[in-house]
Order: C-alpha cells, then sequence, then structure tokens
C-alpha cells in the first residue's frame, strides 16, 4: 500500500511489536503525531511534560522489559532535550530508539527555525543514527535501527526524519519484526584456556553486571558458581540480577559496595566477570586493584575486554552461550578454606552494618522492602539515595531494579520509573532525593494524567547528600552549594499535581505511609525526613583501594 | 611504540568519516595520517590510517573501530606483507644560486617537476613515507615555499583483499 512516510513509521513501529511509545509533539514531527492519531488503537502513545522525561520513560521501559524502548520528539530543542535521555542509555546499554522530526530537507544547513544537526549531536552518545533523506528508505532504516539496538551489546539508535520525508509517499510492505543479530559464543580455544584457569583457581570470585541480565545467563552463572564453590558479586548495573537473597551473593561491589563482596573481590586469586567493564567507580586504583587476581572477563563487546584492567583470558562472546560451553569443562570441587574466608567478611560486615534505631536510610530502605511484589520495579535517581537503595533494596527479580549507574543522571527516576509501569504494568515505586527529585519533578503530571500507580519516596534532607558527603570528607566541610535548605513542601507540590502525599519523620509514620501509598490508587509522595550528615558507607575514596575503605566516619 | 597502518573499509555513506575520526577524537585516539578514498565499488569506501603505539592500544582502536555499524571490514599491515605509498607536492623557491642542486637532489629521488615558474619550482614524488620525508629534510636546506602530502594508502600483496575479509 501507498503510505505517507509518517504513516510509515507508526506502521513500521507497529510492525516491530512496539505497543507503547513516549514523546511530545512539535512542529517538524506533526505529521508522525497525526498518524499516531490514526493508528491510536494500535499503539499507545504516552505524552510526557518534557523530552527528557519522555527518553527517561522510554529507558525504563526498555530496561523492565527487554524490549526496545522508542522515544519521539520534534526538532531543535525537542531534539537536543532528548540528549541527557539518550546519554543514560548509551552508558547503561539500554535499547532504545529516538525519533526525531526535522526540518525540510530543503532548509537542512539553513539555519532554519528550530533545525539542529541532532546526528552530529548525538554522534557520540548513540550506537549508531541516522539522518533519513528519503522516504523509500523511511521503513527499512527503523527496521535496521530496531536490529542494531537489540543486537549484540545493546544501544540507543537515533532516526532524525525532515518534515518532507514524513509528507513524502511512497509503497510500504509490512515485514515481520526484525530479530536481533544470532549470538555467539567466545571460541572454543579461549573457553578452554579460561576452564583450565577456573579449575586452578582455589580463591574464584564470579563478578557479573549488566551484560549478564541482558544475555539472560543466570541460571549458567548459578550452575557454575556451584560447581566451583564460589561467591557472587556483581556490579551496580547487576543489581536484581539474581534474588538479594540467594546464599552465594555478596551484593554490590565498588566504590559504595558491600564489605563482604569488595573484600571477596580483593583477596580472590581469580575474578570470573560476565558482562562487565570495570568502571573507575567498580576499580577505584586501577593499579591496586585486586592485585592478586587474574581475571577472566567474558563480554559480548569484545573492545571491553583488557580496555579497563588486564584479562588474562578475554572471551569475546554471548555470556550465556559461552557459560553453556564452558560448564562442562570445569570439575566440580568445594573450597572450604576460601568460604571459611568469605563468612569472617560477612562477619565483618555484620559488625560494620548500620543498626541505629530511628529512621536512617538504611531503616527506610528495609522498610520499603516490606511492600515490594516480586514483580515491582523500584526505579532511583543519583546520589545517596541511590546507594542506600542498591545496598539495602532486595530482589527476587532481573530487571527490577532501574537505576542510571554509567551517566549517573539526577533527574532520572521519576520518568524511568514512569516508563517502568508502563512496561511492568504494575506499581512502580521511584526513590529518590530532594536534590534529583527537584530536576525534574515535572513528569509527576504525566504520572497523574495517566493514573500510573507510583509510589515516590524522597529521602529528604536538605542537602545534596553526595556531594556534601565528598565535601566533609575531602573538602574540610567546606559546604559550597550543597546545602539546599528550599521551602518546597513535597506533600503540597504532590497534591497541586493532582496526587497526594504525606511528609513522615519516624519509622512508624513511614511504615504506615507506605501501607497507605501502595493501596493507593494513584501517585502517592512520602517525604521522608533523613538526616543530613548521614554518609554512605562503606565507602572507597576515589582513586583508592582496599587499604583506603572508610567503614565508620566519626568516631 | 610502533607505528601501525591499518585499513578500515567502510559503507560509503554520507558522514561516515566523521562517524570514524569523532570516535577517534572522543577516546583520544592520536592518529599520525589518514586518507580516504572511493573505492572499485561505489558500495564502500577505504580510510587508511596510521598511527603510533603499543599493541593494546592498537588493539582498543581496532575494536572500537569494528563497533562503527559502517565499518565493514579492517586489515592491518606490516611492511612485509604490503606495499604502501604516498603522494608529495613541494614548492621551492626558484633562485639561479640553488636550482640546480634541488633539481639534482629531486632527480636523486625520482621527483617530477610539475610546474616551473620565474620564482617557483613544484616537484611532485610518490614514494614510501619515509623516502618523503628524507626528502622534504633535503629540501629544508633551501627555500620551501609550500607542502602538501596526502598520508600514505596501503594495499596488500598477492591477490587477497580486505572485501574478502567483510563479516570476519
Amino acid at each position: 500500500m501507498v503510505l505517507s512516510g509518517a504513516d510509515i513509521v507508526v506502521k513500521t513501529l507497529i510492525e516491530q511489536g512496539c505497543d507503547t511509545v513516549f514523546g511530545y509533539p512539535g512542529g517538524q514531527i506533526i505529521n508522525v503525531y497525526d498518524s499516531l492519531y490514526k493508528y491510536s488503537n494500535e499503539i499507545n502513545h504516552v505524552l510526557t511534560a518534557h523530552e527528557q522525561g519522555a527518553a527517561h520513560a522510554a529507558d525504563g521501559y526498555a530496561r523492565t522489559t527487554g524490549k526496545v524502548g522508542v522515544v519521539i520528539s520534534t526538532s531543535g530543542p525537542g531534539a537536543t532535550n532528548l540528549v541527557t535521555g539518550i546519554a543514560t542509555a548509551y552508558l547503561d546499554s539500554v535499547p532504545l530508539v529516538a525519533i526525531c522530526g526535522n526540518v525540510p530537507t530543503t532548509q537542512i544547513g539553513t539555519d532554519s527555525f528550530q533545525e539542529i544537526d541532532i546526528t552530529g549531536v548525538t554522534l557520540p552518545i548513540t550506537k549508531h543514527n541516522y539522518f533519513v533523506g528519503s522516504v523509500e528508505h523511511l521503513a527499512d532504516t527503523i527496521r535496521e535501527a530496531f536490529k542494531l539496538a537489540k543486537s549484540g551489546r545493546p544501544g540507543p539508535i537515533l532516526i532524525d526524519i525532515p518534515k518532507d520525508v514524513q509528507i513524502a509517499k511512497c509503497e510500504y510492505t509490512p515485514e515481520p519484526p526484525v530479530e536481533a543479530d544470532q549470538p555467539l559464543a567466545a571460541k572454543d580455544v579461549r573457553i578452554k584456556e579460561a576452564a583450565e584457569y577456573i579449575n586452578m583457581s582455589k580463591r574464584p570470585y564470579i563478578y557479573f553486571g549488566g551484560g549478564l541480565i541482558t544475555s539472560g545467563a543466570q541460571d549458567e552463572m548459578l550452575c557454575l558458581a556451584e560447581k566451583i564453590d564460589a561467591p557472587i558479586g556483581c556490579s551496580l548495573m547487576g543489581l536484581s540480577g539474581i534474588p538479594t537473597q540467594h546464599p552465594r551473593f555478596l551484593g554490590m561491589q565498588g566504590m559504595h559496595g558491600h564489605y563482604a563482596s569488595s573484600m571477596a573481590m580483593h583477596h580472590a586469586d581469580l575474578i570470573i566477570s560476565l558482562g562487565v567493564r570495570f568502571n573507575d567507580r567498580v576499580t577505584g586504583n586501577r593499579a591496586k586493584f585486586a592485585a592478586g587476581a587474574k581475571i577472566i572477563h567474558i563480554d559480548v563487546d569484545g573492545s571491553e575486554l583488557s580496555k579497563n584492567v588486564n584479562a588474562v583470558c578475554g572471551l569475546r562472546g554471548d555470556v550465556k552461550l559461552t557459560l553453556e560451553k564452558l560448564l562442562p569443562l570445569i570439575t566440580e570441587n568445594k573450597k572450604s578454606n576460601w568460604n571459611d574466608t568469605i563468612n569472617l567478611f560477612k562477619k565483618e560486615e555484620s559488625d560494620y552494618i548500620d543498626n541505629r534505631d530511628g529512621l536512617t536510610p538504611r531503616r527506610a530502605i528495609l522498610t520499603l522492602n516490606k511492600y515490594l511484589g516480586d514483580n515491582t520495579a523500584v526505579a532511583t535517581d543519583v546520589g545517596q539515595h541511590q546507594m542506600w537503595s542498591a545496598q539495602n533494596l532486595c530482589f527476587k527479580k532481573a530487571r527490577r531494579f532501574v537505576s542510571s549507574g554509567g551517566l549517573g543522571t539526577m533527574g532520572y527516576g521519576l520518568g524511568a520509573a514512569i516508563g517502568a509501569a508502563f512496561g511492568t504494568k504494575e506499581r512502580s515505586v521511584l526513590v529518590t532525593g530532594d536534590g534529583s527529585f527537584g530536576m525534574c519533578l515535572n513528569e509527576l503530571a504525566t504520572a497523574v494524567s495517566y493514573n500510573v500507580p507510583l509510589v515516590i519516596l524522597i529521602m529528604n534532607n536538605g542537602v545534596l547528600g553526595m556531594v556534601r558527603q565528598w565535601q566533609t570528607l575531602f573538602f574540610d566541610k567546606h559546604y559550597s552549594n550543597t546545602v539546599l535548605n528550599r521551602k518546597t513542601d513535597f506533600v503540597a507540590l504532590a497534591r497541586a499535581f493532582g496526587a497526594d502525599g504525606e511528609a513522615v519523620s519516624d519509622t512508624k509514620a513511614l511504615d504506615e505511609a507506605l501501607k497507605r501509598a501502595f493501596d493507593y490508587n494513584g501517585v502517592y509522595v512520602i517525604d521522608c525526613a533523613i538526616d543530613k550528615d548521614e554518609f554512605v558507607l562503606p565507602m572507597l575514596p576515589p582513586g583508592g583501594s582496599m587499604d583506603d575503605i572508610i567503614v565508620k566516619v566519626g568516631d | 611504540m610502533n607505528r601501525y597502518t591499518v585499513a578500515v573499509l567502510v559503507r560509503n555513506q554520507f558522514g561516515v568519516l566523521n562517524r570514524v575520526t569523532s570516535m577517534f577524537r572522543r577516546r583520544q585516539f592520536n592518529i599520525s595520517a589518514l586518507t580516504v578514498s572511493e573505492t572499485e565499488s561505489s558500495e564502500f569506501s577505504r580510510i587508511t590510517v596510521i598511527f603510533d603505539g603499543e599493541e593494546t592500544y592498537k588493539q582498543q582502536l581496532v575494536n572500537q573501530l569494528y563497533k562503527l555499524p559502517d565499518v565493514c571490514s579492517i586489515k592491518e599491515f606490516s611492511a612485509d606483507n604490503s606495499i604502501s605509498c604516498e603522494l608529495l607536492l613541494i614548492k621551492m623557491e626558484n633562485d639561479p644560486a640553488t636550482r640546480d642542486d634541488i633539481r639534482t637532489a629531486a632527480e636523486a629521488f625520482g621527483a617530477v617537476t610539475v610546474d616551473y615558474s620565474k620564482n617557483s619550482i613544484m616537484f611532485r614524488l610518490a614514494d614510501s613515507s619515509q623516502r618523503i620525508d628524507d626528502f622534504i629534510n633535503i629540501m629544508r636546506d633551501y627555500k620551501i615555499l609550500e607542502i602538501c602530502r596526502t598520508g600514505s594508502v596501503s594495499l596488500e600483496k598477492g591477490s587477497t583483499t580486505i572485501r574478502q575479509t567483510i563479516n570476519f
């Protein structure tokens, strides 16, 4: 059938299995919005308050479902407003397709109204991007974008479509949804090499990240852990990858990781790394990082192997398929000495752990845990509350922790939580701070408009806590621009947006508020008072090693 | 430090050079020379990149190149398995006192006189980058008005081609 470019955009999205898109209309994308109107019984469009919120929502939708998230915006400012959202998805390898309108091809390059070179702007923060110069290429470009977004290491793709291409007509023939490229296992010779290292190891530590979740290799990893009697830790992006309560799981390691997990990694003789990239927040000082350990690194992206830390054995391939081939080569053996050491680390961790009464950050998250269903997605913003969440949230199912790990985007959480609610079709939770929430709280309007079931827990300490923590520790308590002391009444604000909420300042009140929130039909904001001097601990100072770990402050 | 020559076969699409150089810039890869042109098929362009570094640096550069969807194939060259060539145009002052010396040097290098005027003389030399460096060094004893060189291009010896390694 002969269709306009705009119709082709929407028909191709539908053809690719896309049921929900997020976005914001404007002059140069108006034709696509007309097509969304036409096909509204086949595809659902969620209008946000700002394009950034739409990008984060599409990202949250993608992270919770594993499907490609789609965001649509107009040209110029609409497109540049997507940039932070696209960069967030890029750093965390989230499959995302961003579609922008642009001025007609005849006006491109003339600095027209709302014209911006968005393919140029997003070049370093997309896996790939396209400028579609003619309607004949439109459908195939969108299909290729979907394929690229989800193949190998996923990532965001941007498609820039000038207005005249949206208007022009051509023949459109529906096609089945594109498949991701066939995943491949690493080379046999490398797998054999890895097996030899693993079979020789006396103190192995399995370390996984977001790549394990993308690959769906949880069972294979657990099977490996059982066979070699190894503890498991993860990066921030790995959280929710296996159930938090799993007896072999030591938790997140790194700058604010669990003591036992970081210690186990530090003392291991072999780190079996699955879908991770050894970011600086993970390694600290790379020269001192796990100095006694050899590293085996399995990743679908070959450029990650030996990029940040040197791996004795780098396996480029799909984590699941590679582990499947590796497992038969592994000899089963118990490691009681190593596990005694691990238990000692756990004991030390339990001595350090913050067990104070009152409304401490840890108590707040533990209270929240009581209300989380197996399928509840928890989004966070960035800062202290994010780390308290990462340390203490209890997950039962993968893809239920939604957090900006790589880019560290304050203001990510609310949009992402909305997207997560659409993705899981269930109530989602946002844990945020007063600083982060202040950045993009406009999306309360979106959540209320669509009656998204959403619990928002603001850990309100009146300061930009994470930066302030650094100022306390490393800048002689020069609290430069981190003390907010704003007069914002978050409960009144929630009501102004059409939501409801309450403020709490003790654990019992928080518990009751959470009960109300999880029963509430809509958006419920809990303004939870946290002391401004609460720290995220333990902490490895930036560029430090396990020798520099800070487990207690002040006494 | 080693010197590496890498040929990259890319989809001949608008902005493809920008994608490659943008990646070099943001990852701080320092490139000594880069050439680009269409190939025997209009579907592909060929980029030749020359850079100095350690083995891990080269590996990272090649790995990052492979991640660009427009990159179809990459081939590394060594002096043994390939022929490399660069083109130089050099414009010298045409001074009667030095004219003969300049022309003798040019002749010794096989450089061809391509322009001759009262005040200037221009040579063209196609040779290895090392030989071109040597020639320029000799010319530095006289007055150089202007230099333009293309950067090296390379092809593998024998009948194998870069297109045979697509989808490595």
